[in-house]
């Protein structure tokens, strides 16, 4: 990458369907501007993000993972947000374990009804981690670890009978 | 695990990509043409087909394009780049079904909402989309053709509000010939409607109108009216809900009660009524709000009944003819089961006071529109006679002071609808009972719907004055002669470019509607969502005003938002059509999105036995195994991200289609091409 060039970043942010999709939603309808360096994966709760989702996106390719869900008291499944705010400190630890930044990822608690603040969290975010740089966790096109080689994993088993006894 | 597509196996689905132009929503920002010729090339080893763009998707025409190619191609996936899934996943879904293709195997991204919306730079916005349409395309390669589950539907119903919606609501089902369950938290219902005394533009009698609905209600074969209670808790889903209801006690038997009204009389304690009476009058501590009270029976307040204070009077018990009288009731908890639920919880008033310069609450001749309302009333404390504080004095000049607590940036910034012609209403009425002169302070006249601008020009034919301005401050303080002992309106008036003071010895401030102090609280209490000031959100602010995101809970009347009466009752009614229409209906298909357990992965680990809300995970001891029961689980997956054996497969949202779904998106980062965004 050209040192004069602006880094873009790559984000990828989970959004729960009940508040935190809707607020993306109403950024739209509302036509509120935001970076486009974001793209959404919608889940049913924020509860249902699993942390491998998160270091699969920064494995192949995001700089950043942005989780977003309902304001604690307000999720759709009652109390689910809490499981995620707890998984999104492991994730940090974990990230700080393997020599990442902890502030590549980011929780964000946002309403049905606030696009507003949807599309500035974000704003916000995509500038914290054009602050951090690229992660090249990944990539194929520059800096690669392990030799410029994406590592090989044995694939997980299947089914049990696979599993060595 | 291999991340490059070039090493992963071939896909055998047969996948047909549609980018939807929306006019010029979509393609006035994102190059759609380019991004349907990139999928059928760039995508083309992932297993699309056939890549079109159209104008509209949607359209008939549109979904004519997807049926003939899921008929002549075999398609056996289908993805949509388009708006929100929100708006149009059931449309696509429904075209899929129609050419024999499972509804489930088709998958839509966002491109409008989230990209040409919300994005300026169209390059950037055009490469996002290709990230969105390769994201759906990974992820519905691992779809599944999967069946509704059908629930039954509950043909009762719980309206919450009786006020008007809330009524309309009621009697519409009700008369159709389905149990209502009403349940009203003040001893009567009737709401704001019952405090006021004429309506506008028609100037009918408010009560004349209302009331017989009331009794209707009341007596009505398929209602049980509640009032005097309030909803404590909410379980369940659409078709099953179960909801606990307080009821409060009234301290009165009212199998026993007849509504003479006995009690009243003879109970010696006065009190100043805040709520109906807007505080100008007095109830007494065992009360009726009004004679025309739907239920009769009265309530029993026990903050200020003498008995509950002294431990002695029980006077009302003592002439009691009917011995209904009894001190010691408890509150009373049940439990109803209901199919929908419909919410018309209604509005609270503008605090006055906290617009400190128009001096509420420290000049005694400034009131409310409320406390006008009630003053106007003939049933109300003055008899209908429009005097000043002291009760006798009638005002020689009125000013009504427009927009208290509405459109300003320092309260509330919503217009509250019914202001305006609730002013001239009183502009009007005061012409008519005193002849005084009346101003209106307003900044804009909002006079729109069926007659009444005709009824604005009616009031300016008889004479009210209109300033058009602010008003800066209501003063006693006089500076002039002839302002001794009046209230001073200062406001600029901006027709004419002047500052004016304008002695008055009557001011109302026509003040704005709120949302309920706790409709946060009621909101979470039955799991739909309020927006940033307060009031209920509705599916869709154009197309579904009276559903919510929650299924099987409706909103109508001013719960949703500032509304006069016509459109408050269009309003119960249409919430009303809609139960009726999923009650008919007698099962409804949900979305299949349920988690279920692998029992030979489960290790009996027992991790997610805890994380669940619902109640829809067991644990077998016999067999060390963990089960999740379908009808309670609602679907949210937090057990299926929990399970570190994998061993629970959340549907619809399964790892292997979230996970290819970040592949798909990501195809561009990794991929042989550069990196612009």
């Amino acid at each position: 990458m050209n040192n004069n060039e602006i880094f873009e970043p790559t984000i990828i942010g989970f959004t729960c369907n009940w508040c935190s999709y809707r607020a993306a939603d109403l950024a739209g309808t509302a036509r509120i501007k935001y970076p486009p360096n974001i793209r959404l994966i919608r889940l049913m709760c924020s509860g249902r993000l699993d942390p491998t989702f998160v270091f699969k996106a920064l494995a192949s390719g995001a700089d950043g993972v942005m989780i977003t869900g309902c304001h604690p008291g307000e999720c759709h499944y009652l109390e689910q947000n809490y499981k995620a705010l707890r998984r999104f400190h492991l994730i940090r630890r974990t990230l700080k374990g393997f020599g990442v930044e902890p502030g590549r990822v980011k929780l964000v608690w946002a309403s049905a009804a606030e696009g507003a603040k949807f599309a500035s969290e974000t704003a916000v975010f995509i500038e914290e981690i054009r602050a951090l740089g690229p992660l090249h966790w990944g990539k194929s096109n520059g800096y690669t670890p392990f030799g410029g080689k994406p590592p090989e994993f044995e694939p997980a088993p299947e089914s049990p009978e696979e599993v060595p006894a | 695990m291999t991340k490059h597509n070039g090493s992963k196996p071939e896909v055998q689905e047969r996948i047909g990509v549609y980018v939807c132009h929306c006019g010029t929503n979509i393609a006035g920002t994102v190059d759609v043409v380019q991004v349907a010729e990139w999928a059928a090339s760039r995508l083309k080893t992932r297993g699309v087909v056939i890549a079109r763009d159209y104008k509209f998707m949607c359209s008939s025409l549109g979904q004519e394009l997807i049926e003939k190619d899921i008929k002549e191609l075999g398609l056996t996936r289908v993805v949509v780049a388009a708006c929100s899934p929100h708006l149009h996943e059931k449309t696509f879904r429904t075209a899929c079904a129609r050419a024999g293709l499972n509804p489930f195997l088709c998958e839509m991204v966002s491109i409008r909402e989230q990209v040409s919306w919300v994005h300026t730079d169209k390059e950037a916005a055009t490469i996002k989309s290709q990230a969105a349409v390769s994201g759906g395309v990974e992820r519905v390669i691992h779809h599944e053709a999967l069946e509704p589950l059908t629930v039954p539907i509950n043909p009762a119903t719980l309206v919450v509000g009786g006020g008007i919606a809330g009524i309309q609501a009621t009697l519409e089902i009700a008369d159709a010939g389905h149990h209502v369950y009403m349940v009203e938290r003040e001893p009567s219902i009737g709401g704001h409607m019952a405090q006021f005394d004429k309506t506008f533009p028609t100037l009918d009698c408010a009560a004349c109108i209302l009331t017989p609905k009331m009794v209707d209600v009341g007596g009505h074969p398929n209602v049980t009216l509640m009032t005097w209670s309030e909803v404590e808790k909410v379980e369940g889903y659409v078709g099953n809900f179960s909801v606990t209801v307080r009821k409060k006690a009234r301290h009165v038997k009212t199998e026993d009660c007849t509504g003479c009204g006995i009690c009243q009389e003879k109970c010696p304690k006065k009190v100043i009524d805040e709520i109906y009476e807007a505080g100008l009058g007095y109830r007494k501590a065992i009360y009726t709000p009004f004679p025309q009270a739907v239920p009769r029976f009265p309530v029993m307040d026990v903050d200020n009944c003498i008995y509950f204070e002294k431990g002695t009077c029980k006077a009302c018990e003592k002439f009691c003819p009917t011995n209904a009288i009894n001190f010691d009731q408890q509150d009373e908890i049940v439990t109803l089961e209901v199919g929908n639920i419909i919410l018309a919880t209604g509005y609270d008033i503008f605090d006055a006071r906290r617009v400190s310069n128009y001096g509420y609450g420290r000049l005694a001749n400034v009131f409310t529109s409320l406390e006008m309302e009630r003053l106007t009333n003939a049933a109300g404390p003055t008899n209908g006679n429009i005097v000043l504080r002291d009760g006798k004095t009638v005002p020689e000049a009125v000013g009504i002071i427009h927009c208290v607590g509405s459109r300003d940036r320092n309260f509330n910034n919503h217009c509250s609808v019914i202001c305006c012609m609730q002013s001239l209403k009183f502009a009007h009425m005061v012409h008519e009972r005193t002849g005084a002169i009346v101003y209106n302070f307003y900044i804009d006249m909002r006079t729109p719907f069926k007659d009444y601008d005709e009824f604005y020009q009616r009031v300016m034919e008889e004479g009210t004055l209109f300033v058009r301005g602010k008003v800066a401050e209501v003063t006693d303080a006089t500076r002039l002669p002839g302002e001794e002992g009046k209230l001073i309106i200062q406001v600029e008036d901006t027709l004419a470019g002047k500052q004016r003071r304008i002695p008055v010895d009557m001011v109302v401030l026509s003040v704005g509607l709120q949302p309920r102090q706790d409709s946060n609280e009621t909101a979470k209490l039955f799991g739909i969502s309020c927006s940033a000031n307060g009031w209920f959100i509705e599916k869709h602010p154009k197309l579904d005003p009276v559903a919510t995101m929650t299924e099987g809970i409706y909103i109508a009347g001013c719960a949703q938002g500032p509304k006069d009466i016509p459109a408050s009752v269009s309003q119960g009614a249409a919430a009303a059509a809609r139960v009726l229409g999923k009650i008919e209906q007698k099962e409804m298909a949900l979305e299949p999105v349920r988690a279920s357990v692998i029992e030979e992965k489960c290790s009996g680990c027992r991790i997610c036995n805890d994380l669940c809300p619902f109640n829809a995970i067991t644990f077998h001891e016999d067999r060390m195994v963990t089960e999740i029961n379908a009808a309670l689980c609602q679907g949210c997956g937090t057990c299926v991200a929990a399970c570190p054996a994998g061993a629970i497969y959340g549907t619809g949202f399964n790892n292997e289609q979230v996970l290819a779904q970040i592949e798909g998106l990501l195809l561009l980062n990794v991929g042989d091409e550069p990196v612009p965004a």
